[in-house]
């Protein structure tokens, strides 16, 4: 794996954006930069260095669902990924994101029907799985690692939690029943207007899309709904406008839980795992927020997996 | 009587005439072998069909998993979600992974 430093790549990957060697006149700077990807923007456009172990075909086959999904997904410049130092580099117009310091505002609704939308279009042939279980069992191996580094007794009820799942939501089996195109990772963080800045919302970030269960993408907010974080009111607006937009991933007009509980559990170990992690790296106590996805997890041995019945076969 | 939980005293007091220890320490209560029973069913007489309560205002009844948070169906604002005041470390979570 590739150990250069955030900054380092943000600096060259705005260098490589940017024409010329003056100053720049535009509006741009770092849209993020973690471990795992770098954004930056020069006027209209984003470039992104994705994760050093990021698969170029498996990339490249995102991209072009994407590029396909105009009105659902923000669509690349070009589908074929390029490379700087040996990370591979998207290009994308630049989208007004949620605010952030307005939560409140979250457009909820256009989430959920974007959803709905790409769950109801045909998958295309040889698309990789959807890496939402792989995401959350790389954060459990994170904490796992970080446990054996700060000890704790709070990683306990997480890790059995993660133990109760069954494979599929470990990653360690395909998920069972019909195959659909799924976004892998949705957050707040994910939707864009697309002209900026008041065009209609699109979803963002194909790094995890691919074929899996539906129900995963709407098992953040139902995870944040469960731990008693996000209000029941927020919840049901996007749960109704995804029902209302015929998303498959849940019966319409019946209890949604047989068919959420799993996921929704897999996310919250993923969110206290992360949450934990964190607080022991840096050897503070866990906020309020991350104590109720922490207790959640406590909570599940308690309560057998519901049934997804026979809506999943 | 004797707390089994924090060893403070307990008192005995009688409730609708069934007799309960309550620790003065941790408030703790102790019911014998029937007693819990005794209280249901007093309650369920207790409680007769009434006309159905209103929703709690702005806050729709919507159906949780078991492990949720206990606040699911309970009295309104008991979340850790309050209004407008909502917490600084949820906004961030909202936009993460």
């Amino acid at each position: 794996m590739t150990t250069e430093t955030a900054p380092a790549l943000t600096a060259r990957l705005k260098a490589a954006l940017h024409p010329g060697d003056g100053p720049c006149a535009c509006v741009c700077g770092a849209l993020a930069d973690r471990p795992d990807a770098t954004v930056v923007r020069h006027g209209a456009t984003v470039a992104k260095a994705h994760a050093p172990d990021t698969d170029r075909h498996e990339l490249a086959h995102r991209l072009t669902v994407a590029a396909r999904l105009p009105g659902i997904l923000l669509p690349p410049h070009t589908t074929a990924p390029a490379r700087l130092d040996g990370r591979l580099v998207t290009h994308w117009p630049y989208g007004t994101p949620v605010d952030r310091d307005d939560p409140d505002a979250a457009p909820w609704e256009a989430a959920a029907t974007l959803l709905a939308h790409l769950h109801r279009t045909p998958p295309p042939t040889g698309l990789p799985p959807m890496r939402g279980p792989a995401k959350a069992a790389l954060a459990v191996a994170r904490l796992r690692r970080t446990l054996t580094a700060h000890p704790s007794t709070e990683g306990r009820p997480v890790l059995a939690a993660w133990a109760a799942l069954p494979p599929w939501a470990r990653a360690e089996a395909p998920a069972p029943g019909t195959a659909f195109l799924c976004h892998g990772d949705l957050h707040l963080g994910q939707l864009v207007r697309h002209p900026a800045p008041g065009g209609p919302w699109h979803l963002i970030d194909v790094d995890d899309l691919g074929l899996g269960a539906p129900a995963w993408d709407l098992a953040r907010p139902a995870a944040w709904y469960a731990c008693g974080l996000l209000p029941p009111g927020e919840w049901l607006r996007f749960l109704t406008a995804y029902q209302a937009a015929d998303g498959p991933a849940v019966p319409r007009g019946a209890d949604p839980w047989p068919v959420l509980d799993v996921p929704a559990r897999a996310l919250t170990v993923q969110t206290a795992a992360l949450a934990l992690t964190k607080a022991l790296t840096a050897g503070r106590p866990l906020d309020e927020v991350e104590r109720a996805v922490v207790d959640a997890c406590a909570r599940m041995p308690g309560v057998p997996a519901q049934l997804a019945r026979d809506f999943l076969k | 009587m004797q707390c089994p939980k924090c060893h403070a005293p307990m008192h005995t007091y009688n409730r609708n005439g069934i007799q309960i220890e309550q620790c003065d320490g941790c408030r703790g209560i102790f019911l014998d072998y029937g007693e819990l029973e005794a209280l249901t069913r007093l309650e369920s007489q207790w409680s007769q069909p009434g006309p159905p309560s209103p929703a709690p205002q702005g806050y729709p009844a919507a159906p949780a998993p078991a492990w949720g948070a206990p606040q699911h169906g309970g009295h309104p604002g008991g979340g850790h979600y309050g209004g407008h005041h909502r917490h600084k470390s949820f906004g961030h979570m909202l936009f993460s992974s």
